[in-house]
């Protein structure tokens, strides 16, 4: 099978058991939520995919190979790439900086000490065209300390697509940003290139909402249910668990 | 792209300028000269990379005893000790940077400061080869090239190390502006970061450490070749705390800063201890806390600090 395929994966911490059993599937060109209330393994479940953590059991394939036991470096040479719940960039290096790293790496240009590292023509040009997808242009050679943290969001997402993954899991892309900027990201997430397969972990039903075409339900590290946004939506046990606990 | 040029030849010409101004110091000069190549290994490795190491002196030492055997046992030609010396730091480095660099932080430095004690305890005891306490002697080094004679004022001696010196500065130059220099300020960013976008975090720092290693071999054969001695204090803490405050001083990670800390260093080091001789570590300890407290990206940073200054105080309060 194309994409990604999830059978029975579980991860257990001692006795404590933060996945249980999951199977999920992720197609070229997916636009996939998976979504849950806080402690649900949402997060757990993409370091899984991404190879931080490893699984206890269950398999994880990757266009019918089998990556269960590759590290997470590898998995990245594959193409599967994540964003950070947390932000995790280059600070001290300028946006431009921050998205030369992943070019570099991923053309295995990143041992080379006897050239500069901005000396490629066709690398340059590939991280100006990222900065201007993301309408990063004012801000190219700032620090990204300097930057909005809606605007690292998109760094972000730019170094992470710097990558030329096929798999791209967003883990909570509008996390601390303010609601007045979250249309940035959810602009940018349209904007990604269509054949991509774009899993999201959020909290904002919103974007939520909008960028998926199918929703997971995670509950208690298990999968409630899976379906369109709409019937998610009018579904009642996931109204009851998870969008009704906001109104107590 | 002038600029570094220009900085570059700035510090060129103030080494020429020292060999002319002080004549009679040329040992001491030549010595400045060694400990910019250290501690620019230094800047490699804890400025770069952010290799937390109080160790750098073992692979000094390293290289220093490499360079002195080889020219009493094999061949007495400088380069080829160099070169000696440079695989010896570099080998050390790589062995054991294989274990150190799976460790950081606190476990990293006082694992560093482990291997030079140990280094130093070997050459301690392998006194029929090292001589012990009593030092490596009889370095004989042949001409430098086959051409330049080493002299007993050192004027041999300081166009050597300056040669070296320079030439270490500008590798290190070519290296920082490369893919691999970057990635090692990636590194020193968010190592968690390049693990994300697919680098061994592990394995691009045991390849900075083990070319760190092989500079700070190259200091230490020098300083065989040159002051035609090698003792135990090659190996000591105090040279690598005195490498790192020197590094510290300058201001890390931008090389100048390297060679700024140490020429002020070794000069107020070098004052200081002339005048009194008991109380010298006093006015390094304020010079020190000076900069940490007031400049704490280094005095190589001075320039930038002072604008940056001048820009918020128009700009003050915005």
């Amino acid at each position: 099978m194309q994409g990604l395929e999830v059978r029975g994966l579980s991860k257990h911490f001692g006795g404590l058991v933060v996945s249980e059993n999951i199977d999920f599937d992720l197609k070229p060109g997916a636009r996939k939520a998976l979504i849950g209330p806080n402690g649900a393994g949402k997060s757990t479940f993409a370091n899984l995919v991404t190879g931080i953590l490893t699984p206890s059991g269950g398999t994880i394939r990757f266009d019918g190979e089998d990556i269960a036991g590759l590290d997470e470096a590898q998995r990245v040479k594959r193409g599967i790439a994540k964003t950070f719940q947390i932000t995790t960039l280059f600070p001290r290096l300028t946006v431009r900086e921050n998205l030369r790293l992943p070019v570099l790496e991923r053309e295995g240009l990143g041992r080379r000490m006897f050239a500069r590292a901005d000396s490629n023509r066709a690398i340059e040009d590939e991280i100006a065209a990222l900065i201007d997808q993301f309408d990063l242009g004012p801000l190219a050679d700032r620090p990204v300390l300097d930057l909005a943290y809606g605007q690292q969001r998109l760094v972000e997402m730019a170094l992470s697509l710097a990558l030329k993954p096929r798999v791209l899991i967003l883990d909570e892309p509008a996390a601390g940003v303010p609601s007045s900027e979250t249309h940035l990201i959810i602009e940018a997430i349209e904007r990604l290139p269509r054949e991509l397969a774009v899993l999201v972990i959020e909290h904002d039903m919103d974007l939520v909402f909008r960028v998926a075409t199918s929703i997971v339900v995670l509950v208690q590290g298990r999968i409630l249910t899976e379906g369109t946004p709409q019937e998610i939506a009018t579904n009642a046990r996931v109204r009851e668990l998870y969008l009704g606990g906001a109104h107590g | 792209m002038t600029r570094p040029f220009v900085s570059a030849l700035v510090i060129l010409i103030a080494a020429v300028a020292a060999f002319f101004l002080f004549p009679y110091n040329l040992a001491f000069l030549t010595r400045i000269l060694i400990m910019i190549v250290l501690v620019l290994s230094l800047d490699l490795v804890l400025g770069f990379a952010g290799i937390a190491t109080l160790g750098q002196a073992a692979m000094y030492g390293a290289g220093a005893y490499a360079a002195g055997l080889f020219a009493i046992h094999v061949w007495a030609d400088p380069v080829a000790g160099l070169l000696i010396g440079a695989l010896a730091g570099a080998a050390l480095a790589a062995l054991s940077g294989a274990v150190l660099m799976r460790t950081q932080g606190l476990t990293l430095i006082m694992l560093t400061i482990a291997v030079a004690q140990i280094c130093a305890e070997i050459a301690n005891r392998a006194r029929p080869v090292t001589g012990g306490a009593d030092g490596l002697r009889g370095i004989r080094p042949g001409k430098v090239l086959g051409i330049w004679e080493f002299d007993f004022i050192g004027i041999t001696g300081y166009w050597y190390a300056l040669a070296i010196a320079g030439l270490v500065f500008a590798a290190l130059f070519v290296i920082g502006r490369s893919p691999f220099g970057l990635s090692l300020r990636g590194i020193h960013e968010s190592p968690a970061r390049m693990e994300a976008i697919g680098v061994s975090v592990y394995r691009r720092r045991l390849a900075a450490y083990t070319l760190g290693g092989g500079i700070a071999g190259i200091a230490g054969a020098l300083s065989a070749q040159i002051t035609q001695l090698v003792s135990l204090e090659a190996f000591s803490f105090t040279l690598s705390a005195e490498a790192l405050i020197m590094l510290i001083l300058g201001g890390t990670g931008r090389l100048y800063g390297a060679v700024l800390g140490t020429v002020i260093f070794m000069a107020v080091h070098h004052t200081a201890a002339a005048n009194d001789p008991f109380n010298w570590l006093f006015v390094i300890g304020a010079l020190v806390l000076a900069v940490v407290f007031f400049l704490p990206s280094g005095i190589a940073a001075l320039p930038t600090s002072l604008k940056r200054l001048a820009k918020g105080g128009r700009h003050a309060g915005s």
